[in-house]
């Protein structure tokens, strides 16, 4: 100890130490976002497959565990042992950065996600939304160089298909969350929900019900779910992107799917559903709602949208591309443009006024 | 600028490879897509991946042998195949079907169209992305294959209707259970509907595509429902009946643009038509027998072979010493090589070997074999002793028969000399089978004339212009199967 205060003055010690603890606290908060979300991405896949076994009159897994509860273990393991092939025309290099880019991209997003009051990996980021959104766009370069470095026509096509329309997404569901920023007047994800539960509906989603909307369908886009599942439309393209991957690189990619389709609803939550808050009128009907820990609520808000997505795709089928461009940029960004504007007007009106 | 780019550097349509493994193509079916951007330009059908020469290998079986053949045509309704078959053949022979078998056939025929077309909506409808309706489909041909199992035993590839007939005769359960499937079936068309009739993505992706005109489609020589759909209402069981469909009631749905959309519902009107008539031939069902009486035609029942095939004492074949000419063809004939004996001196059994198939009892021209009942255990002089003696009248009697059964099956029947075209409403339109005959048992020449393949040749008509993704729909559209196709 004597030798280390000759070294460095105590006071730099104490500092030290502090960032030292604050490190910690940030990897311990990582480690445990990482399982845990690992985990929810785990038996999303398996809530997927039950819900949907459930919709069309079958069981789903039930093999594995008590009700397949132990199916996402089997299906990792098995995965994780397949044969990597690679194939030999590939861009190898690129080929394999192709998936990591697209998982990473969903990965860093958990860190800006407020789970609850007080926890997120990287609380209080001011450009939160700003960044979910940037890292959710980030994602389609994955896809796009999985799709070339595959040397193949259908990854081609998929990849093709998948930047145009996540392109095109992007901006209606940017559009669509420009009233909820007008609307609490920030971008850090945490305000965004104190300035919800103080707002008179508690919610935004239902003053911002059109933007809602369109961000529902933005997401659905965005993550390459049905009924716009161009890019991996299987019955056209075979898998799209991911026709050439095996193994534990296709398992990335389904992980980064699931992951996005996790932020997405999280997002939805955040932004538009309350976060962890539920709305006054409801706690002063039943106070002691007021008890539950708030993660719980958000934990159902997200899988009540989740469970939406997977409503949706036992429902309808697949939209063509051009159809999926046209709704796009003839329905969903005017709709978002015109509600920015109604919102806009309605604050200036409203501060005004008072 | 486009077009500086296009001067510098050779730019040509992408070709893309779809199938034969492709999960949309329904088989073995390749299509080369040249296409400009996601527009096609140009769709090549290569077809031939599933070809096993049924036509050639019918003309080296009796017309019985071919039947089973007719099942691995289109073996998602094999059950029309074998009808289609049967009721050409039977024309060939001239014969009569009693009434109660033409029931029973019409019966299991609109049965195979009912899941032909469930199995069409699943696949169409999952190729266009609505996976719930495959699940739902599936569910109710699980239903029609349970019924064919209990009149055959089998699901796929049924062999059920015979030439003159049907091969067993329903049993009451069967008509019970068909008959509460057609009291639920219509609701569960309604259940399907639900999820997509009106549903917008649905329309979006099958009004308007693959339009094809009435005029057209005739010119095609399409037929079936992929021509009904264009407004032609030509329906084989309305125009030339065959089987029972003459004394049932039954409209024929038609369309009017000849898009996707008009042939899907086209077809789900005609799951309905199917239903009715269903319910009718189990009203009017008729008693009676369930074969031809042609016995110049057609294969004799078997119990007059009981006594061997059936035996109540274990048989033994014995060679007789004194007839036997040391000719050698017992010897090929046997498959386990039982039978010892040098040429021109009288032939043995070993009785251990033996498997008792009754081969060398067929081929022998001498009559030297011998069926001994309760001859398995004796020793060899023993056996010997008896067959210098006569056999008993009852093995006599059905040896000779099993011989003549034998030589009826290799030879087949003394069939007129001709031709002949025979066409049957199959549930993918219009199956027509095309006979040379020679006068012999087998046919001189059989030709198909399959539904598929010619739906398959109007693909690229139909693609042009769309996009990738209604090229999966047209595939489904027009409702082909690999199986027939290629034959």
């Amino acid at each position: 100890m004597n030798t280390l205060t000759n070294i460095i003055s105590p006071a730099a010690l104490d500092a030290l130490i502090q960032f030292g603890i604050l490190v910690l606290i940030i990897i311990l908060k990582i480690v445990v976002v990482l399982a845990v979300g690992l985990l929810h991405v785990a038996y999303a896949t398996w809530f997927e497959r039950k819900v949907i076994g459930h919709m069309q009159v079958r069981l789903g897994p039930m093999r594995v565990g008590w009700h397949g509860l132990l199916q996402p273990f089997a299906d990792g393991i098995k995965l994780f042992f397949k044969e990597d092939i690679i194939p030999t025309q590939a861009d190898k290099t690129v080929f394999y950065i192709g998936p990591i880019i697209f998982m990473a991209a969903a990965m860093v997003n958990l860190s800006f996600i407020p789970f609850a009051s007080n926890f997120a990996v990287a609380p209080d980021v001011n450009l939160g939304l700003l960044m979910v959104l940037a890292f959710a766009g980030m994602g389609v370069y994955g896809i796009f160089i999985s799709g070339w470095a595959s040397n193949s026509k259908y990854a081609f096509l998929g990849g093709l298909r998948s930047s145009a329309q996540v392109i095109s997404y992007e901006i209606a569901m940017g559009l669509s969350l420009v009233g909820v920023m007008i609307m609490s007047g920030s971008l850090n994800l945490t305000e965004i929900v104190k300035a919800q539960e103080a707002s008179v509906f508690g919610m935004y989603v239902i003053p911002q019900i059109a933007g809602f909307l369109v961000f529902t369908i933005a997401a659905l886009a965005e993550t390459n779910r049905t009924p716009f599942d161009m890019p991996e439309a299987e019955s056209e393209l075979v898998a799209g992107y991911f026709t050439e991957y095996s193994s534990f690189r296709f398992a990335l990619f389904f992980l980064g799917e699931y992951i996005a389709m996790i932020i997405m609803a999280s997002m939805a939550a955040v932004c538009f559903l309350g976060g962890w808050t539920l709305p006054w009128y409801i706690t002063s009907v039943l106070p002691f709602l007021k008890l539950v820990p708030g993660i719980v609520w958000f934990l159902m808000k997200v899988y009540a949208f989740i469970f939406f997505y997977y409503w949706i795709r036992a429902t309808v089928p697949r939209y063509r591309y051009d159809q999926v461009m046209k709704i796009g940029w003839k329905v969903l960004i005017p709709v978002s443009l015109a509600n920015i504007v109604v919102t806009a007007l309605v604050k200036i009106l409203m501060t005004k006024g008072v | 600028m486009i077009e500086e780019a296009e001067k510098i550097f050779d730019t040509r349509e992408l070709n893309v490879n779809m199938g034969p493994q492709h999960p949309a193509t329904h088989g073995v079916l390749r299509l080369v897509l040249d296409i400009d951007g996601e527009t096609i330009v140009k769709v090549t059908p290569h077809i031939g991946y599933l070809h096993r020469g049924i036509e050639k290998l019918g003309e080296s079986l009796s017309y019985f042998q071919a039947l089973p053949l007719t099942d691995r045509l289109d073996y998602v309704s094999a059950m029309s195949n074998n009808i289609g078959y049967c009721v050409a053949v039977e024309k060939l022979f001239g014969i009569e079907v009693p009434e109660r078998a033409k029931f029973i056939r019409t019966i299991v025929g609109e049965m195979s169209r009912i899941s032909n077309h469930l199995l069409w909506l699943a696949t169409h409808a999952l190729d266009i992305g609505a996976m719930t309706v495959f699940i739902y489909c599936f569910r109710e041909r699980e239903w029609i294959l349970d019924l064919y199992e209990m009149i055959c035993g089998a699901r796929l590839t049924v062999t059920y209707p015979r030439v003159g007939g049907v091969r067993n005769d329903v049993p009451q359960e069967f008509l019970d259970s068909l008959w509460k499937f057609t009291d639920e079936f219509p609701s569960r068309i309604l259940e399907y509907e639900t999820l997509i009739d009106q549903n917008r993505i649905w329309l979006q992706r099958t009004v308007g595509i693959g339009v094809i005109s009435a005029e057209e489609a005739v010119s095609w020589g399409m037929t079936g429902p992929t021509l009904r759909g264009s407004g032609v209402p030509y329906d084989i069981r309305k125009h030339m009946p065959y089987d029972a469909y003459d004394k049932v009631d039954f409209e024929v749905p038609i369309g009017t643009t000849g898009d996707t959309y008009d042939r899907y519902r086209c077809r789900m009107l005609e799951m309905r038509q199917s239903n009715n008539i269903l319910r009718q031939l189990i009203e009017k069902l008729p008693a009676g027998p369930i074969m031809a009486d042609a016995p110049k035609f057609l294969l004799q029942p078997k119990d007059m072979m009981m006594p061997i095939t059936h035996p109540t004492k274990e048989l033994a074949y014995v060679i007789e010493e004194k007839a036997c000419k040391g000719c050698g063809m017992c010897l090929r004939a046997c498959p386990a090589k039982a039978i010892f004996g040098e040429k021109k001196q009288p032939h043995v059994i070993k009785q251990d070997l033996c498997l008792q198939c009754g081969n060398c009892f067929v081929t022998c021209k001498f009559k030297a074999l011998k069926l001994i009942p309760g001859g398995k255990g004796m020793s060899e002089e023993q056996l010997k002793e008896l067959a210098a003696g006569p056999m008993p009248e009852e093995i006599t009697k059905a040896a000779e028969y099993m011989v003549k059964h034998f030589e009826f099956v290799k030879k087949g029947p003394k069939v007129p000399e001709g031709e002949l075209y025979v066409a049957t409403e199959v549930p993918k339109g219009e199956l027509g089978f095309y006979f040379v005959s020679d006068g012999s048992g087998k046919p001189f020449r059989m030709r198909l004339r399959s539904p598929s393949f010619i739906h398959a040749g109007v693909l690229p008509r139909l693609c042009k212009g769309h996009l990738v993704a209604d090229v999966i729909a047209n595939i489904g559209t027009i409702d082909i199967v690999l199986g027939e196709c290629d034959r």
